[in-house]
């Protein structure tokens, strides 16, 4: 398998009154050809941040300070944010699919327009041919009658049937990656494994690698071949999915796999919350972002740096220090 | 949409109707008696004697009962007949038809041109938040709110007409007569007629436009690699002109309530002018009727503006 995406050493600040946030702190990560990976990690931990600083779409006060994100064999932060390369790569090669199903796609446009100005602009076709096309797509994520509701606005769809819009627009180019940025959370649970499913076989349909964001590692178990944990800013854990879910050895994924339901698992086992809050990303200590909450602390947690990501084997990286 | 616009006029007319009420009643509340100051503007050629006084007040109707005046000011407006004018004698509605397209010019190229500049204004200073170009909308903005018109008038009929000699000082020509001349003289009175609401129209598309900017459909709009031009222009406008939709009205109703100042500073025989004239010679018949078009219109326009949001937000279905 090769790397289709390799990013390094990201790093995204704001520059708020408050002080500077470091949402996206040193992070690396990579997606191989046709491969699924999942970005896990609780709210507040710049999963959103890093997948759109890797799109360029960060705006003030945010920056990127630093990394590289090489992608067929270019660096695209060389790129200016709004340059005709860069928005050749947004939407034509790498696509992204946004967590609010409700307010992602525009209210006063037509879900045809939507899709059509987009073929138009990366495809170059015609007005015609555009159309065609984008009820093909409609018929591809599941909605019935697509001719008919290519004239229909937004308000017309229900919340799963928009972001099976909104997955129909980000394949609609034949994009290399798809982002698909906590397409679920909003949604009831058969609407979520509904859309995962139908994700996960377009994808494969167009040969596209797909990185889900979520907070509930339950969500990307079944679909991930790989996965990284985030805390902070940082990348704490990452490796396959069985790795994961098999031999966790960051005390933060540990938790993490606490707080979700499994159906192999022995009976009676308590579903345990991970204590406290996420830190303020503000002016943070340079000392382990989780030492705080961590349950296995140990003395050098709270004045050393954490480690950085160390390989145990199989594929597998952590940052934490070795017991 | 049909019974929408059918109970939208019902209730336009129920205005009107109030709106009647109201002028000719308050009307006659005031002190004064038209007649006399009339017969006070001619008694240098002539002295009118009682009886000739008694005799126009029959002529115009003004010796019946107060009901009945106003009863027959309602027939005469089924009729088509807006009444007579005392001050001028001549009836209400050819001095309309001479004075209201006078009016109807500078008033529509007014609020045109108002709300083009307010929303191209608006625009720039968004899309340009904190640079000088939002400095200098925003200032700008702020002073067109704030300045009063009539002295706003006087001011530019000083330095551009007096001093400077660009413009024609004051006056009116139709545009069929002499286009060029009825250009040069409309430019003062439009762009005091277009100030406000320029700058209330400007003020509001600014902060509506940055309201729409952080929305999550525009972010998808540049996810999908748009240009910013056709980001702003499809995507964000129409957007951020719906809650501009409803300040039309608001326009409407202060370039309307302008023109009184405006007509009188640059001496436009218009509607508005004719308005001042006849309420210093306490001319009732033409007040009414003044006032009632101008509602009429304001009713009109308010009713097209509420039917143009339908095509803006299709959000919106009228029942
Ligand atoms: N425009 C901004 N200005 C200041 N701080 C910001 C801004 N956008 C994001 N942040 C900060 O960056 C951090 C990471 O945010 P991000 O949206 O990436 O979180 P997330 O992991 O996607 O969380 P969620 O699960 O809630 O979506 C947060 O702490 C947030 O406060
Ligand atoms: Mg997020």
């Amino acid at each position: 398998m090769s790397v289709l995406l390799d990013v390094k050493n990201l790093t995204t600040q704001f520059n708020t009154e408050a002080g500077i946030v470091k949402a996206v702190n040193d992070v690396s990560f990579q997606l191989n050809e046709q491969e699924i990976i999942g970005l896990v990690g609780e709210s507040g931990c710049g999963k959103s941040v890093s997948q759109l600083s890797v799109m360029q779409l960060i705006s003030a006060p945010g920056k990127i300070t630093n990394g590289e994100v090489n992608f067929e064999g270019r660096n695209l932060l060389d790129y200016e944010s709004n340059s005709d390369e860069m928005r050749a790569i947004r939407g034509g090669k790498i696509a992204m699919i946004f967590q609010e199903p409700m307010t992602s796609l525009n209210p006063t446009l037509t879900i045809g327009r939507q899709l059509t100005e987009m073929l138009e602009l990366h495809l170059n076709m015609t007005k015609e041919a555009a159309r065609e096309r984008a009820v093909e797509l409609l018929k591809q994520v599941g909605i019935s009658g697509a001719e008919s509701r290519l004239d229909d606005y937004p308000h017309n769809f229900s919340g799963g049937m928009r972001q099976r819009v909104m997955i129909a627009i980000g394949l609609s180019c034949n994009p290399r990656i798809l982002i698909a940025d906590e397409p679920t959370t909003a949604l009831d649970v058969t609407t979520q494994a509904q859309l995962l499913e139908l994700m996960k076989d377009m994808v494969s349909k167009y040969n596209a690698s797909l990185v889900i964001v979520t907070h509930n590692l339950g969500v990307v178990a079944r679909y991930a071949h790989r996965i990284y944990i985030m805390y902070a800013g940082n990348i704490v854990e990452s490796g396959t999915t069985e790795e994961i879910f098999a031999n966790p050895q960051h005390p933060y994924t540990k938790g993490l796999l606490k707080c979700i339901p499994r159906l192999d698992e022995e009976k009676g086992r308590k579903l345990v919350p991970i204590e406290g809050l996420p830190p303020n990303l503000i002016n943070m200590k340079s000392s382990c972002a989780f030492a705080p909450r961590c349950s296995e602390r140990l003395e050098r947690c709270l004045t050393e740096a954490a480690p950085p990501l160390r390989d145990i084997g199989n594929g597998h990286y952590v940052g934490c220090f070795e017991k | 949409m049909a019974a929408y616009i059918i109970r939208r006029l019902i209730s336009g007319f129920i205005i009107l109707a109030l709106v009647t009420l109201f002028v000719f009643f308050v009307m006659r509340l005031l002190p004064g008696d038209p007649l006399i100051i009339f017969m006070g503007r001619s008694v240098s050629s002539g002295n009118m004697s009682m009886e000739q006084l008694e005799n126009m007040r029959a002529e115009y109707g003004l010796d019946k009962p107060i009901m009945v005046q106003y009863l027959n000011w309602i027939k005469g407006i089924f009729h088509g007949d807006l009444g007579t004018s005392i001050h001028y004698h001549e009836k209400v509605g050819r001095l309309m038809l001479e004075r209201f397209p006078i009016t109807l010019h500078l008033d529509i190229f007014s609020l045109f041109i108002g709300t083009f500049l307010g929303v191209m204004l608006g625009i720039a200073a968004a899309i340009r938040r904190g640079t000088w170009v939002d400095t200098l909308a925003t200032g700008f903005a702020n002073i067109g709110i704030t300045i009063p018109v009539f002295w706003l008038g006087v001011v530019l009929m000083y330095t551009l007409g007096l001093k400077l000699r660009l413009l024609p000082i004051a006056g009116y020509t139709s545009p069929f007569d002499d286009f060029w001349m009825s250009t040069r003289q409309a430019i003062m009175p439009v762009i005091c007629l277009s100030i406000t609401s320029m700058a209330v129209i400007a003020r509001q598309m600014r902060s509506s436009m940055l309201e729409v900017i952080k929305q999550d459909y525009v972010r998808t709009a540049w996810s999908k690699g748009l240009k910013e031009r056709v980001i702003i222009f499809r995507h964000v406008l129409k957007n951020s002109l719906i809650p501009i939709v409803t300040l039309l009205g608001l326009a409407i109703g202060i370039v309307v309530g302008g023109s009184v100042l405006v007509e009188t500073v640059f001496a436009i025989p218009g509607v508005g002018r004719l308005l001042v004239d006849s309420i210093f010679a306490q001319d009732y018949v033409v007040i009414q009727s003044s006032i009632l078009i101008i509602a009429t219109i304001i009713i009109v326009v308010n009713l097209l503006v509420d039917i143009s949001y339908g095509w803006l937000d299709p959000r919106i279905r009228y029942s």
